[in-house]
């Protein structure tokens, strides 16, 4: 059965500005240097996390806004999203700006399905400029779907630590920034995983239907992104899905990582890995955006993944259902820059990773610029 | 020196816990509840009062001991006051470990705030 | 494609690609704490003997476990039970100081959803099953010893 899932953007849209803000803990993990902002404490001076989850969300919105030097009449559409019922510090965050909102659910994948829709509205000519964002918190996820903070139990060798952070970034028609290009939406996927302390293996699932579906639609192969990037599979979820793909006979190579994985350094005892809204958002506003302006990065494969579950659903003893966006991101620095690159790095020795795969390297450029990055 | 005992047993049956814990993955709230049904059953087919006498803490202080003496509580209730007495005995044996843990967790949650893990 | 069958392949392979911790130290852990604990609870005990020798024992062991969960409702409110249970796991659930735990944990976590609808409500969200629990089979033994 075949169905087109990709959209390919004609106008191809700009990110013209991003920003990310992160907790303590967060700012001691490896991205550390790339946050734009980290928090003193989890509070943010507020009284409860709830609050401080809003203030997060609303400084993005702000900070991303500062940075693509735009005033807030110049915004059509804010999309917005997180982890919370009735998706409150959205919403709430939403209250004190002058725009239009949406309010989107899609767990951890958020950050992708704001983005795809805003690219979509931004691509079709009907709104100038939006802004997407999300972000989680450790302390208001916890007691949501998991026990109050003071509760002495141990966490489950499978967890993940829900990251408190928020993330924003503005998408334009026009402007200076890396360009959106392709938006892959995802099905809703159940393997029949019901741990809910296993949402790396309860995700994986969709993470691979949305590959293979932009695989197929965009005629790519994994060798063509210079990064492919799931969202919060964690170490779990990205070895499984290493062995899914593996499966469908295509080979994720160097080039492929996860947010949740890079997030915390070894010492911090996050087991595996991060999680939430703010895990996919806070990397992607910080790092992948820097790499992307820099050109470092030329074309990435942005794809977080969201376990749409729910203590109710999961006290039926349902099981979890994941979904995952894929977005394409192509950096804009210079092309005539690119073409001296490829030159310059002609002999290529190493092409045996890509080529496990037993598919032909279509891209060059992208196999050579990995290898100028490792140099 | 009862204190090994109490050591040895205590811990042993602490162990039992995360045994639990590791193989079928349950909660803390399961944990608790699978104890004081198993100190209720130890005390109903009076086997707690003799394992009591040497382990003494050991028994006493994990919840079993809470178990043991809600079952002990009913027990000697129904002897003395009949069927009534398995309504309160139970609650009577054990109203101060509760009404303790009630009072104390109201009055700290008054006070204190709680802190983000790390 | 057979999608139970797929899903019961796939968590077959999930479980065999979870990665395993070592029991033993964990299990240590819980033994060594745990142990403690009830040693603790033995002083308490000893000391209150000692300072009341007259006390019935049923009497001195109800007010070593009231200073049992004071102590522990105490650490939950300071936060440090949370750090001792992270790595003794059992050992601080099963006493009777888990129990106190899980009562003042969740007690603190709701205060800000106010004394009423956060505090009193959600305070037996996990040790709520233990009273109700507890409570019913020793009406049910009570019954059962009435009939004997």
């Amino acid at each position: 059965m075949y169905t087109n899932q990709t959209v390919i953007f004609k106008n191809k849209p700009v990110i013209i500005g991003s920003y990310s803000i992160v907790g303590p803990k967060e700012g001691k993990g490896n991205f550390g240097p790339y946050f734009n902002y980290v928090m003193k404490d989890d509070c943010f001076g507020e009284k409860t996390y709830e609050k401080a989850e809003k203030k997060m969300l609303e400084s993005a919105i702000v900070g991303a806004m500062e940075d693509a030097k735009i005033q807030a009449k110049d915004v059509n559409l804010l999309l917005a999203g997180d982890l919370l019922n009735q998706i409150i510090s959205s919403s709430y965050a939403a209250r004190n700006f002058d725009f239009a909102f949406l309010g989107l659910f899609g767990a951890c994948s958020t950050m992708a399905e704001s983005m795809a829709v805003g690219a979509s509205l931004v691509d079709a000519r009907e709104f100038d400029t939006v802004i997407c964002s999300t972000g989680s918190h450790f302390s208001t996820a916890e007691r949501q779907f998991r026990f109050p903070l003071e509760l002495g139990n141990q966490r489950p060798p499978t967890s993940q630590w829900t990251v408190t952070g928020a993330g924003a970034c503005v998408i334009s028609q026009e402007g200076k920034g890396p360009r959106i290009t392709m938006a892959t939406f995802g099905k809703v996927i159940d393997y029949g995983v019901s741990d809910v302390n296993n949402m790396g293996a309860a995700m994986a699932g969709a993470a691979m239907d949305t590959m293979l579906a932009h695989f197929r639609d965009t005629k790519t192969t994994p060798d063509d992104y210079d990064l492919i990037v799931t969202g919060d599979l964690g170490k779990l979820g990205s070895e499984i899905l290493v062995d899914l793909m593996e499966d469908q006979g295509f080979k994720l190579g160097l080039n492929y990582n996860d947010c949740g994985q890079m997030y915390y350094t070894r010492n911090q005892n996050t087991l595996c890995g991060g999680s939430g809204c703010g895990c996919s958002a806070t990397v992607f506003n910080s790092f992948i955006m820097k790499k992307l302006r820099d050109g470092e990065y030329r074309r990435v494969l942005f794809m977080p993944t969201g376990a749409l579950m729910s203590t109710t659903a999961a006290q039926q003893g349902e099981s979890i259902p994941g979904v995952c966006h894929a977005l394409v991101l192509e950096s804009d620095v210079g092309e005539s820059d690119e073409k001296k690159k490829i030159s310059a790095n002609i002999k290529q020795p190493k092409q045996k990773q890509s080529n496990g795969s037993g598919k032909p390297v279509k891209n060059q450029n992208s196999a050579q610029k990995k290898n100028k990055s490792t140099k | 020196m009862y204190y090994l005992w109490v050591f040895l047993i205590g811990g042993f049956i602490c162990m039992l816990g995360q045994v639990l814990i590791i193989y079928t993955n349950i909660t803390s709230a399961r944990i608790l509840v699978t104890f004081v049904l198993i100190g209720v059953l130890l005390q109903a087919f009076n086997i707690f009062d003799p394992i009591s006498e040497f382990a003494k803490a050991g028994i006493n202080v994990p919840i079993i001991g809470f178990g043991a003496s809600l079952a002990k509580g009913a027990m000697s209730a129904v002897a003395a006051k009949g069927l009534l007495g398995a309504f309160t005995g139970g609650l009577e044996a054990t109203a101060g470990g509760i009404a303790a843990a009630v009072l104390f967790a109201f009055i700290f949650a008054l006070i204190f705030k709680s802190k983000t893990k790390n | 494609m057979d999608i139970k069958k797929r899903n019961e392949a796939y968590n077959k392979y999930v479980q065999a690609k979870i990665p395993k911790t070592k029991a033993w130290p964990s299990l240590f852990y819980s033994f060594l704490v745990g142990g403690i604990i009830c040693c603790i609870g033995q002083g308490i005990n000893d000391l209150i003997l000692l300072w009341f020798p007259n006390m019935a024992e049923q009497t001195a062991w109800a007010y070593t476990l009231i200073v049992l969960i004071f102590i522990a409702s105490f650490l939950t409110g300071i936060g440090v039970y949370d750090k001792i249970g992270k790595f003794a796991g059992g050992g601080s659930i099963v006493p009777i100081t888990g129990f106190s735990n899980s009562i003042t944990s969740p007690a603190i976590e709701f205060k800000h959803e106010g004394i009423i609808y956060g505090i009193c409500v959600k305070m037996f969200t996990i040790a709520g099953p233990v009273i109700v629990v507890g409570i019913v089979s020793s009406i049910v033994v009570g019954l059962i010893y009435l009939i004997i």
